[in-house]
């Protein structure tokens, strides 16, 4: 482990390859390399790119590396591809637009399969992007399909969130409801050759003026498989992160980021603890036949962990915020 | 719960035909494992740096050209200078008979040649990794 | 007898069929619950003139050299000429593919078709680090004209056809072809031959693109103008259906994707404003032929009968030439097994037999030991012998279209013709084929049915003969052709001594002047042509054209 550790913050490839390994399959020793990692983070700056497939994310992740690479920024990358369902393997295939940096020692690129997290593929992505952030790169680049919670909870996380749209899959009244608009600090609208880009602009735009937010997103054309306004994108990503710094927010958001892990964990902790108990079981049953409420079983669960729970027995309001 | 067994599937060299490939792809993730596809045309150096950032148990390579004698090797000798030489090594594609023994001498493990099945793979994997 | 009482009395015996049916079936089950072909389509217990009703003789299957061509494009067919015996070969060095060129003519072979490797279909010379342990390993290695001259050495240019299998650098290698020529003394306007110069296909099924799309298509399309006035007996292209099919896709799928690509370059010439009836007569088209010997048959005459359609109402076009689908065949490539070679000879006879009674008009025959290594002369000339017996011996080149009239042959090429067209309506929705290739559809379609059929093959559902049922115990087998290793430094070393010995400064001004054609978007055949005359290498000029148009990525 003290190898491993010593390797990867020294820049060995192989050692923070392994390390992933053991953060993402919960191999022992996990602890102990977070511990000794964890004064190295907080450095690098986090961007999330989300959006449906087939928008073009990885062509797109492919030139912003390039650029950022250009800019002499070290990048590290985190490609997110859904497992499957019957056999819960995966083919992990984002990289393959990316392949023209796997020899570049300033990136690290690593695929994802998000497989079925006990506590949540964020937490997991989370630990990963602490392990990239301790071996020193600048830039670390998280790339999800948004269509689950998991992965707006990874967006969540990041610095700045990039969206990509497309013409052609829906106009902005649907992307609204798909709840995109307050996740997103920049918009990128790809394929912008196509036909109908200039109207999902123009629909994004309107939408965008009736916000009220602080920080208004900027919407780029951009036609990644062209390298076409990624120079544009970038400087719009460095405006929103001009933004955070100005405004204190990434500290801001280390904080609520770790106070979120701290919770993560915690609610493992209390999952597991419940698990552990005999009756467990048989308290589901009595809430299936609809014998106590799912609420009322949680009340005896803390009553057993000793734990004083106030927040519970005032109602659901305050249960809902967290 | 056994561990998740992740694996590269990658086609040295110009060779575009990746239909077997892209088949055992889709087997190997039926069988429940992670796969790495890095498309057609990659050098060894490509497909050995990702192998090694993606932390895989095995490579996979496939290759219908004929250039296998030079590839294959390549990929066993850069993942041992790289101090990977627990990564395990296949092969498939158009090999003749007489390279077979070459090969395995060079370090690649198996050669899975036309008209062997998915299956045959994915359990030599299963095996080789659970050793 | 009445009309309806011809109807009546069908159905009686219908009936007294199917009772005998359900009897015979009670006692001896049949093999299988359902059949069906590659493509889904049932395969019915028995064909009756009920499958066809919808079918009209004079407008859906008519007559040979009439539109829609279902029964073939020329009045006579065979009973004139047979179709073109093309063997397809090129390995090693041009010294050697030329041996085995001369060796093919020798022993009948009607027209040449050239193998090229993989450094020079992707657009590099022999000495690029990516050509290590590929040069002159699938076809032969072409660098330079010195090379293109070496191979044609001795072979008249004006006696012969000749295919070429090359795409994306098509433009490069058709250039060296009428610089030979020229030099035999043989004018451009005599040469008549092919290039594939199909660059679609290879976005989504055989992966020897360099460019991207849309500058792809403009060379192409600056080929075909080329040609219109310089070449007009070549083939500007030959729309292939042929790898789309080995690389797993269905007798429908084959069709429907082929044709697709050839919708796409007909649109691209037509919008640089060539007439589609002077340039759509020289299309061509190239198919693969597979086991399924009834379905291969019909998909032939589908395919036929669905470009003519497709040519006359939506491009408008009013000659026939430009509506009749002209098409060589090759037999399947990835049909051929490993194990007991022999066997190979029974699949490429049945697949040819399908290919000559589908009215192709070319036909390249694979050789017994390709899943193996490159073909032998002994294996090749077995192959062509293949040919041959067909043609002289088993008759059915002497009457046109013999098939035609079956019930399931009508019938099969009727629902292989509208399912192909269900999938080109469904490409013309997702905004042609470059999107759909984007968009990765295509690539999605071909590898869901390669899963299934490799699935069926392991569930012994599809029988494979010698691999998964009736196997043996086999010694490896010998006498295999193999390219020798020196072989690659060699052609390293004779590019350098052309590389020398040429006059470098008018060299480079040439790729200079492509690179500002490129630039403009002028016609590149014409600098192109000036640079290889001067021996600048293949990867010299498609470097230029490189830095200019950039390179495709992988979707």
């Amino acid at each position: 482990m003290t190898a491993i550790i010593e390797g990867m913050l020294n820049g060995n490839v192989r050692s923070l390859a392994k390390a992933i390994t053991i953060v993402e399959n919960d191999r022992p020793g996990k602890k102990e390399l977070l511990k000794a990692i964890f004064p190295r983070t907080g450095n690098a700056y986090l961007i999330g790119i989300t959006g449906p497939p087939g928008a073009g994310k990885s062509t797109l992740t492919d030139k912003l590396i390039a650029l950022l690479r250009q800019q002499g920024k070290t990048v590290g990358i985190i490609a997110v591809d859904p497992s499957s369902p019957f056999s819960g393997g995966a083919i992990l295939g984002d990289r393959i637009r990316m392949q023209q940096h796997a020899l570049d020692d300033g990136v690290f690129i690593r695929s994802m399969a998000t497989r079925s997290h006990l506590g949540g593929l964020a937490k997991t992505t989370v630990d990963v992007i602490h392990l990239l952030d301790a071996a020193g790169k600048d830039v670390i680049i998280v790339e999800t399909v948004g269509v689950g919670q998991d992965e707006v909870d990874i967006v969540k996380i990041a610095h700045t969130t990039v969206v990509v749209m497309v013409p052609g899959l829906g106009d902005a009244v649907q992307i609204a409801k798909a709840g995109v608009l307050e996740i997103a600090d920049v918009f990128a609208v790809n394929k912008a050759d196509r036909e109908g880009a200039a109207k999902l602009v123009n629909e994004l735009r309107a939408m965008l003026d009736m916000s009220t937010g602080d920080w208004k997103p900027d919407i780029f054309s951009t036609v990644a498989r062209d390298d076409v306004g990624i120079a544009d994108l970038l400087a719009g990503i460095y405006q929103h992160r001009e933004y955070v710094h100005g405004k204190g927010l990434d500290q801001v958001k280390f904080k609520s980021n770790v106070r979120q892990e701290l919770c993560t964990y915690l609610m493992d902790g209390i999952i597991e603890l419940a698990n552990s108990y005999p009756d467990f079981e048989q308290l589901v049953d009595n809430i299936y036949q609809k014998e106590i409420t799912p609420l009322e079983g949680a009340e005896k669960l803390f009553k057993k962990m000793g734990v004083k729970n106030n927040w519970l027995t005032t109602g659901g309001d305050d249960a809902e915020k967290n | 719960m056994a561990k998740r067994i992740k694996v590269l599937v990658g086609k040295p060299g110009l060779d575009g035909h990746d239909r077997g490939a892209r088949v055992v792809a889709r087997a190997l993730r039926d069988a429940g494992m992670e796969v790495i596809y890095t498309g057609i045309r990659q050098t060894p150096e490509q497909i050995v740096a990702t192998a090694i950032q993606e932390d895989v148990d095995a490579v996979g390579l496939s290759c219908l050209s004929g250039a296998h004698n030079n590839l294959f090797p390549k990929v066993v000798n850069l993942l041992r200078e790289k101090g990977a030489e627990d990564i395990l090594v296949f092969g498939g594609g158009i090999i003749p008979d007489g390279d077979i023994a070459g090969l395995k001498e060079a370090g690649i493990k198996e050669i899975f040649r036309p008209g062997s099945s998915t299956d045959e793979t994915i359990k030599f994997i299963t095996d080789q990794v659970n050793q | 007898m009445t009309c309806s009482e011809r109807k009546q009395a069908f159905q009686q015996r219908q009936q007294q069929w199917q009772e005998l049916v359900d009897k015979a079936c009670a006692r001896f089950p049949e093999r299988r619950e359902n059949f069906a072909t590659t493509s889904g389509i049932e395969m019915k217990r028995l064909f009756t003139p009920e499958d066809v009703e919808q079918v009209d003789y004079t407008e859906d299957i008519g007559f040979p050299g009439i539109y829609p061509f279902t029964r073939g494009v020329q009045p006579t067919m065979y009973r004139a000429r047979f179709w073109t015996m093309r063997q397809y070969a090129g390995f090693g060095s041009a010294e050697e593919t030329n041996k085995r060129y001369k060796y093919l003519l020798e022993n009948g072979q009607t027209g040449l078709s050239v193998a090229f490797d993989l450094p020079t279909q992707i657009g590099y010379d022999s000495d690029f680090e990516l050509s290590e342990g590929e040069v002159g390993k699938v076809g032969v290695a072409i660098d330079t004209l010195a090379d293109m001259e070496m191979l044609f050495d001795g072979i008249s240019l004006d006696k012969v056809s000749t295919s070429m299998t090359i795409n994306s650098p098509a433009a490069v290698l058709l250039a060296m072809y009428v610089a030979v020529a020229e030099k035999q003394g043989v004018a451009p306007a005599q040469l008549r031959g092919t290039i594939q110069n199909d660059v679609l296909k290879e976005y989504f099924a055989r992966g020897t693109y360099i460019f991207p799309p849309s500058p792809s298509m403009k060379i192409i399309t600056d080929i075909f103008a080329f040609c219109k006035d310089t070449l007009p007996n070549w083939n500007t292209i030959s729309i292939s259906g042929y790898h789309i099919r080995e690389a797993g896709s269905t007798a429908v799928q084959e069709v429907a994707f082929t044709l697709a690509d050839g919708l796409a370059y007909v649109d691209a010439a037509i919008k640089t404003g060539l007439d589609v009836d002077v340039f759509a007569k020289r299309l061509s088209f190239f198919f693969n032929v597979h086991n399924p010997f009834l379905e291969e048959v019909a998909k032939f005459r589908a395919a036929r009968r669905l470009w003519a359609w497709l040519m006359k109402e939506r491009f408008g076009a009013k000659k026939p030439a430009s509506m009749m689908m002209r098409f060589h065949t090759q037999t399947a490539g990835c049909s051929l097994t490993a194990q007991q070679p022999d066997n190979n000879v029974i699949r490429v006879t049945i697949q040819a037999l399908a290919a000559v009674l589908g009215g192709t008009n070319s036909l390249h025959t694979n050789s017994r030991d390709e899943a193996l290594c490159l073909p032998t002369e002994d294996s090749v000339r077995i192959a062509l012998r293949t040919q041959q017996v067909i043609a002289h011996e088993s008759g059915v080149a002497d009457s046109v279209d013999p098939l035609a009239g079956s019930y399931l042959i009508e019938s099969l090429t009727s629902k292989i013709e509208a399912q192909a067209l269900a999938y080109i309506k469904k490409i013309d929705d997702l905004g042609g084929v470059v999107k759909a290739i984007e968009a990765g559809y295509i690539q999605n379609e071909i590898g869901d049915s390669a899963y299934a059929y490799q699935k069926a093959v392991e569930a012994k559902e599809q029988i494979i003969v010698g691999v998964n049922k009736f196997t043996i115990e086999e010694a490896p087998p010998e006498n295999l052709l193999t390219v020798k290793a020196e072989m690659e430094q060699k052609q390293r070393q004779k590019l350098a001594q052309v590389k020398e010995s040429r006059d470098n400064e008018a060299v480079n001004k040439a790729l200079q002047q492509l690179k500002v054609v490129a630039e403009d978007g002028g016609n590149l055949m014409i600098p192109i042509l000036a640079a290889v005359k001067l021996y600048a290498s293949l990867g010299e000029v498609c470097g230029v054209l490189r830095q200019v148009f950039g390179e495709y990525q992988e979707q």
